[in-house]
């Protein structure tokens, strides 16, 4: 659906993005992570045809983003950072105006609209003057508009920034069930948020990609071996000593608490190591407290490889 | 074209969900009031040829007022990407934005109508002058809006946008005014660019092509930048 080839932005002297190649299939939420400036916002503004590539190519349902930039934007529905709505309108005038200038058929727009505002949970406020709600309302009132008109593509800049736990909550549920009809490309800087909506990450730094991949992959990608920790009662040193051999355990950690210690144990890349380790700590009368597998989030991914890319150029 | 309308109706709408169309209008009709009471006094004419001389002061003021929001304001909020990234080009929210605040200004020129009411009530006024300058400020409305949307599209700032557009205006009627009764080509040009000459003849009552040419070339000639203006987003 959306088909971006080697896309550069420059203002200026600096690049904000700097060849960027990515691609989002029909159906799929996929996120673009990175840290501020990154150059999420710009991609967004070039692939809704607010502003243009320097050089590259980008494709968006089929249409080439500038020359047939009309029909790219009949067929997404853009969230802009902040969502810019007009004070002074009422919720549903202001999404009648839109519908009307997104070509919605006159017969369709009132069905559509209340559609929107059922799906949004903005009923309770349909009537009111933007300029007196609250940041959520405002943001719901914001998604309800790039639904309109129907969209086969959603684009939404940092949908939850500025909003409080229980409203990104409701707007994460909401972007989830949109992601079974429209196919969705959103960006962030809140990890959790990722792992929770998207099917593929694409991380970027400085303007260029830097990894791009399931969030599940990229925590198998970048774990360097698999991790165990433990915690046992028992002999210690025999223990140890006991683990250190399994034969695909490259290191294991010890830390002496008297009767009780913990371990953590490393095995090389792809190994369980699980029942070797269960089994010869029971072999040395060892009592099993707590064993579990340390998973990578994507909070230590990104700030692996945002800072791997920092030590690079320094 | 259809965008217009609906880019059009929003606009004039935001006038009067907002304080701005009051204040214009009222501070016009004070104004046009208080000039039309003592030049018909001065005078003892029954028309509004004098009255309206002075009008295009206060038009050179408020006009900039109307227009200022208009894009200075979607620059400001952000607005203006969730507008340009739907599906409309950039000529139909100009050309849409154009009409409403030209719209608003014939709203403001209208109570004036009660001036004639009441001239043809003291006397005879020749209506065939009144006709003809209600087109010639009519005309100059429409260069006027053009203008104070250029200021707009630059700036995010209202304020600017205003005072920018005022300077503007007081500087294109005064280039005219101060060439009167001169002889030269650098006279005569800064004659034509003005706008009181082209003004002063709809005024007498007569309706000259060329004029209506030189308001609706330049207001054209305008819009066409503005609609650059607004697109240069994309090449900056």
């Amino acid at each position: 659906m959306i088909k971006v080839e080697h896309l550069a932005k420059r203002y200026a002297d600096v690049y904000a993005v700097n060849d960027i190649s990515f691609e989002v299939h029909q159906g799929e939420i996929v996120g673009l992570l990175g840290p501020n400036g990154a150059g999420k916002t710009t991609t967004m503004r070039i692939l809704t045809c607010y502003m243009p590539a320097t050089s590259g190519s980008a494709n968006v349902a089929g249409y080439d983003v500038f020359r047939e930039s009309i029909n790219v934007r009949k067929q997404i529905g853009y969230l802009p950072e902040n969502v810019p709505l007009y004070p002074e309108m009422r919720v549903r005038e202001y999404l009648l105006f839109r519908a009307k200038l997104k070509k919605l058929p006159s017969r369709e727009r009132k069905s559509k609209i209340d559609e929107c505002i059922e799906k949004c949970s903005i009923t309770e406020v349909q009537n009111q003057i933007i300029g007196t709600l609250s940041k959520g309302y405002r943001q719901r009132v914001g998604l309800a508009d790039t639904l309109v008109h129907d969209p086969k593509i959603l684009i939404l800049d940092e949908p939850t920034i500025g909003l409080d736990p229980n409203q990104i909550r409701q707007v994460r549920q909401l972007i989830k069930e949109l992601g079974a009809k429209h196919t969705i490309l959103l960006s962030t800087h809140i990890l959790p948020e990722v792992e929770m909506l998207c099917e593929r990450v694409i991380i970027i730094n400085k303007g260029k990609i830097v990894a791009m991949d399931t969030p599940t992959n990229l925590a198998i990608q970048l774990r360097a071996g698999n991790n165990l920790v433990l915690e046992v009662r028992g002999n210690g040193e025999k223990i140890k000593n006991a683990l250190t051999n399994i034969k695909s355990v490259k290191k294991v950690v010890w830390q002496d608490k008297g009767e009780i210690s913990n371990f953590t144990v490393e095995a090389e890349k792809g190994a369980d190591v699980r029942e070797d380790v269960f089994s010869n700590i029971v072999k040395n009368n060892g009592i099993i407290r707590e064993m579990k597998q340390a998973s990578i989030t994507l909070e230590e991914i990104f700030h692996q490889i945002t800072m791997r890319e920092q030590e690079v150029t320094t | 074209m259809t965008s217009t309308g609906t880019i059009f109706q929003r606009e004039l709408n935001a006038y009067f969900l907002s304080p701005i169309a009051y204040v214009v209008i009222a501070v016009f009709m004070v104004f046009s009031g208080y000039f039309f009471s003592v030049m018909l006094g001065l005078t003892q004419e029954t028309t509004l040829r004098y009255s309206l001389a002075y009008t295009q002061f206060i038009l050179s003021i408020l006009t900039p007022v109307i227009t200022m929001r208009l894009m200075a304001e979607e620059n400001k909020t952000g607005t203006i990407e969730p507008l340009m990234t739907a599906p409309v080009t950039d000529f139909e929210v100009v050309f849409g934005k154009f009409l409403a605040a030209w719209a608003l200004y014939n709203v403001m020129i209208a109570p004036t109508a009660f001036y004639i009411a009441f001239l043809a009530w003291v006397g005879n006024p020749d209506y065939g002058a009144i006709i003809a300058s209600y087109i010639g400020l009519i005309l100059m409305g429409g260069l006027f809006v053009s203008i104070g949307l250029l200021v707009s599209a630059v700036t995010k700032n209202q304020i600017v946008a205003a005072v920018i557009g005022i300077v503007a205006l007081l500087i294109l009627l005064v280039i005219g005014l101060a060439s009167a009764g001169n002889e030269g080509w650098l006279y005569s040009t800064l004659k034509y660019i003005g706008t009181y000459d082209h003004w002063e003849t709809f005024t007498k009552g007569i309706v000259d092509t060329r004029d209506v040419v030189y308001y609706v070339s330049f207001t054209a000639l305008l819009l066409f930048i503005v609609v650059r203006i607004v697109e240069s987003r994309r090449w900056r």
